[in-house]
C-alpha cells in the first residue's frame, strides 16, 4: 500500500470492530484491513510485489496443484482453528502425492459483523502455521458477504508443490499383498470439532491432530519403501478413503480391528455417542499402502518422525471383484467397513 | 476401555462360542436347529457390527426384531412432525436417527428441512426444552420416539415445561411398549398357526428392561412357553445369553433370565415407571411399521398435560399411508423375512436412499445387514 493513505485513515479498531461491507468493496477500507490485518502477518517477497499475481521462479519438472474450501464450524476448536487447518489442509494434499509443497494461496469469505479481533487470531494461525511449514502465501483474495450469508469465514487456500522425478502416488496402484499404514491415532479432528459443537463438556478435552504432514512424508519416501499410495483420510474418515482406494485399484482390503491406533478419549467419546471413529475426520494423520516388503521399513521410518510416533500396519490388500473394505473384529467376527452414509449420527438407544 | 473392553473380549468370545457349539450337540434332537430372536436394534446392532453370527455354529439362527424405534415409527406419524414444522411453522426437535425415515410425498425430515422447516437434531429432550426457554417467541415441538428408555426423559421434560409455565413448548408424543410387540409377534399367524416363523426364545431388551424391569417378560415364558433371557448390548452379552437361552431349550425350561443382572432387577427402575405413570397413559391403539394397529401399544400424554400435547395444541391429523408395495419390512420387522430376501434390499434400497425404515437406523435389520454383512450373500452367491 502507498504511504499516502497511512496519514488520513484511521487505524482498524482490532478489538471492537467487525467487517462491514465496506470492506469487500475495493475501495480503501478493503486496502487497510488487508494492509492492517493480512499483509504484515503473511508478509513475503512474493506477496510483496502487490500486484494482481504473485510473479514465481519456475521449477524443471512436474507440479502439483491442489485446492481445499474450509468451512469449519466452530471456527476456533481445542488444538486449532479454521486459520492453520486451511493451511495445513491443503498442505497435506499436495504432500499426499509426494511432492513437497512450495507456495499457497488463499481466498477469505468474511461475513459482515464478522469481529476483527477474531479475523486476525485466525489470520495469525494461519500465518503462523504457513511460516512452520515453510510454505508461504504468495497471492490472495477477500470478499464480504451481507450478514447471514455466510457462516463468519470462509477460506479456500490453494499449495502448488514441486513433484521429485520418479514419485508416482496414486489411489489406483494399490496391489494384493500390499500393507496398510496409518501414521497415527484415528479421529481425534472430528472428536475434538464434535466436542465443541456440541458442548458436550468432556472433562479431558479432545485435541485436534491439525498437522502439516510434508515432513513426515519427506520421511516416508526417504526411506526408499514402495510407496503406491497416500491419502489424508480427513472427511469421512479412514473408512472412507480406504473405500476410495479399493475402487479406485479394484481390489478388497482386510483391517484387524486391534491393530487400530485410537486415543482413550476418542474411543470413549464414540462409544458415548454411539459413533464409529473409523468414520470420523482426522487433520493430522495419512494412510500409506505400501508394497508387503517394505511394509517394516515404512513404519520404522513413519515411527522415527514425531507426527507418526503412533503409527501402526493395520492391514493387507487382497483381490475382491466386489471392493469390499472389511475388518476382523476383536472379538473374532468378521465385518463389512463400508462408504459412509450421509452424516454420522448419534443413536437413539 | 475400561468396563467396555472387558465385554468385548475375543478370547472369553471363543470360550463361549464354543460353548454354544457344544450345547447345541447336547441336544436330545441332535439334528435340530435353534432360533432365537432379539427384540432390541440394539442387539441387532451389536450382531452386525462384531460379527457375531460368524462365532455361532450353523444350527443357531437369529431373527432380527422390530425393537428399533425408528424401523416402527409408522409412515404418518413421521408426516405430522413433518406437517409441524412446514405447515404449523414449530421448531421440530429430534433425534438424528429420524431424520432419514421417508415419509408421504418423497419427503423426509431432512428433506422438510431443506425445504425450510425449523428442524433441529437434540441429543436430549432437555436440550429443546432449553430452546423452548430461550425462544419464548417459537413454537418448540419435541418429537418424542422410543421405547420404554427414551420415555421417561420425556416425562421429566413435560413435568419440567409445566413446573416452569412454558407456553411455547410441546412433545409429539411416539412413544411405544415394548411387551405389546413381543406379544403381538407370538400372538401373529405366522408364529402361532403356520409356523413358519420358528422361533425358540427371545434375547430381551437391554436398556428397556432396566426400566420395566424382567418381572413383564414372565407372562410371555409362561403363556407362550417362549425363554426370554435378558441381555446387555456388548457381544459377550449376546454370546451368553445365546448359551443361555440353548440350555433353556435343551432342558425343556421357558423362563425368564437375567444374563444383564449389572444393570437390570425384577422390579426395574420404580421411580421411573411412578413418573411415566403420572404422566402418560396407554392410547387404546397405535399403528406400528410392519405390525400394522397394535392394541394399548403405545403411551399418548394424560389430560392433566394436556397443554404439552402437540397433537392437542396443533390442529394435526393422523393418517394411515401405506408402505411401498414391494417393501418387506413388515414381514422383516415380524421375522417372517429376512433382509436380504426383499427385491428392493441392496437394489432401489439402501442407507443413501432408503425406501423402508429398517433401511434408516443403523439399528434396524437392513442397514446393519447392508453395512456389515452383505459380503455374505455375495461371497454366497
Amino acid at each position: 500500500m502507498s504511504e499516502i493513505k497511512r496519514g488520513y485513515v484511521r487505524p482498524l479498531d482490532i478489538k471492537q470492530g467487525c467487517v462491514d461491507m465496506s470492506h469487500g468493496s475495493g475501495g480503501r477500507a478493503m486496502a487497510q484491513l488487508i494492509e492492517e490485518l493480512f499483509a504484515g502477518a503473511f508478509a513475503n517477497e512474493y506477496l510483496g510485489q502487490n500486484d494482481d499475481g504473485a510473479v514465481l521462479p519456475a521449477a524443471a519438472g512436474r507440479l502439483v496443484l491442489s485446492t481445499d474450501c474450509h468451512v469449519v464450524s466452530p471456527l476456533f476448536f481445542p488444538g486449532g482453528d479454521i486459520g492453520c487447518l486451511s493451511v495445513h489442509g491443503t498442505i497435506n494434499d499436495v504432500a499426499m502425492m509426494g511432492a513437497t509443497p512450495l507456495y499457497l494461496t488463499a481466498g477469505f469469505i468474511l461475513e459482515e459483523g464478522f469481529p476483527f479481533a477474531e479475523l486476525k487470531r485466525i489470520i495469525d494461525s494461519m500465518a503462523c502455521a504457513s511460516k512452520e511449514a515453510g510454505v508461504p502465501v504468495v497471492a490472495g483474495d477477500t470478499k464480504v458477504v451481507e450478514r447471514g450469508h455466510g457462516d463468519g469465514v470462509f477460506i479456500t487456500t490453494t499449495g502448488l508443490g514441486f513433484l521429485p522425478e520418479g514419485v508416482n502416488l496414486s489411489g489406483n496402484r494399490a496391489r494384493a499383498g500390499d500393507r496398510i499404514l496409518v501414521s497415527g491415532t484415528l479421529g481425534d479432528h472430528g472428536m475434538a470439532i464434535m466436542a465443541q459443537r456440541e458442548s458436550l463438556g468432556f472433562s479431558s478435552p479432545i485435541i485436534s491432530d491439525t498437522a502439516a504432514l510434508h515432513g513426515l512424508v519427506a520421511a516416508l519416501m526417504k526411506s526408499g519403501a514402495d510407496v503406491r499410495t497416500l491419502r489424508d483420510p480427513t472427511r469421512g474418515g479412514l473408512a472412507t478413503t480406504l473405500n476410495e482406494i479399493a475402487q479406485q485399484s479394484a481390489v478388497g482390503m482386510m483391517l484387524q480391528e486391534p491393530a487400530l491406533p485410537i486415543n482413550r478419549e476418542v474411543a470413549a467419546a464414540c462409544e458415548l455417542l454411539g459413533l464409529d471413529p473409523l468414520y470420523v475426520a482426522n487433520e493430522g494423520k495419512l494412510v500409506a499402502i505400501v508394497a508387503s516388503d517394505d511394509a517394516e521399513r515404512a513404519l520404522a521410518a513413519l515411527r522415527a518422525h514425531p507426527l507418526g510416533s503412533r503409527a501402526a500396519i493395520i492391514g493387507t490388500v487382497h483381490e475382491d471383484s466386489h471392493h469390499f473394505v472389511q475388518m476382523t473384529t476383536g472379538f473374532g467376527g468378521r465385518r463389512i467397513v463400508d462408504w459412509l452414509t450421509g452424516e454420522q449420527l448419534p443413536r437413539i438407544c | 476401555m475400561k468396563y467396555v473392553d472387558e465385554f468385548r473380549d475375543g478370547e472369553l468370545a471363543k470360550g463361549l462360542a464354543a460353548a454354544v457349539a457344544i450345547a447345541t450337540k447336547c441336544a436330545a434332537d441332535a439334528t435340530r436347529s435353534y432360533s432365537f430372536m432379539e427384540f432390541c436394534g440394539g442387539h441387532t446392532h451389536a450382531i452386525s457390527r462384531y460379527g457375531i453370527a460368524d462365532l455361532l455354529p450353523a444350527n443357531v439362527h437369529m431373527i432380527h426384531g422390530p425393537g428399533c424405534p425408528v424401523c416402527v415409527l409408522p409412515i404418518g406419524r413421521v408426516d405430522m412432525a413433518i406437517a409441524l414444522a412446514l405447515e404449523h411453522g414449530a421448531t421440530l426437535c429430534t433425534y438424528g436417527d429420524t431424520l432419514r425415515i421417508p415419509a408421504s410425498h418423497g419427503l423426509s425430515l431432512l428433506k422438510a428441512k431443506s425445504q425450510g422447516g425449523d428442524i433441529r437434531i437434540v441429543y436430549s429432550c432437555a436440550d429443546a426444552l432449553a430452546l423452548a426457554q430461550a425462544h419464548p417467541e417459537k413454537q418448540v415441538v419435541f418429537f418424542a420416539i422410543g421405547f420404554e428408555t427414551t420415555t421417561p426423559p420425556t416425562a421429566v421434560v413435560i413435568r419440567q415445561a409445566q413446573i416452569l409455565g412454558l407456553k411455547n413448548f410441546s412433545v409429539l408424543c411416539c412413544h411405544v411398549l415394548t411387551p405389546s410387540a413381543i406379544g403381538h409377534i407370538l400372538e401373529s399367524p405366522e408364529v402361532r398357526d403356520y409356523g413358519t416363523v420358528p422361533l425358540d426364545g427371545f434375547i430381551g431388551p437391554a436398556h428397556v428392561s432396566t426400566v420395566i424391569g424382567s418381572r413383564p417378560y414372565e407372562f410371555f415364558a409362561e403363556e407362550y412357553r417362549k425363554p426370554v433371557v435378558i441381555a446387555g448390548f456388548e457381544p459377550l452379552d449376546v454370546m451368553q445369553a445365546i448359551l443361555m437361552l440353548v440350555k433353556q431349550v435343551n432342558e425343556g425350561r421357558a423362563e425368564v433370565e437375567n444374563q444383564f443382572s449389572r444393570a437390570v432387577t425384577r422390579e426395574g427402575n420404580l421411580k421411573a415407571q411412578n413418573l411415566v405413570a403420572e404422566v402418560f397413559e396407554l392410547r387404546r391403539e397405535f399403528e406400528w411399521r410392519g405390525l400394522n394397529i397394535v392394541p394399548y401399544s403405545a403411551l399418548s400424554i394424560r389430560g392433566h398435560y394436556a397443554q404439552f400435547d402437540a397433537e392437542k395444541r396443533f390442529p394435526l391429523s393422523y393418517r394411515q399411508v401405506a408402505d411401498n408395495k414391494a417393501c418387506e419390512c413388515g414381514a422383516i420387522l415380524r421375522g417372517v423375512k429376512r433382509p436380504w430376501e426383499c427385491k428392493l434390499f441392496g437394489t432401489v434400497c439402501t442407507p443413501e436412499n432408503p425406501m423402508g425404515s429398517c433401511m434408516v437406523s443403523s439399528e434396524g435389520a437392513c442397514a446393519a445387514h447392508y453395512t456389515y454383512g452383505r459380503f455374505k450373500q455375495l461371497v454366497q452367491a
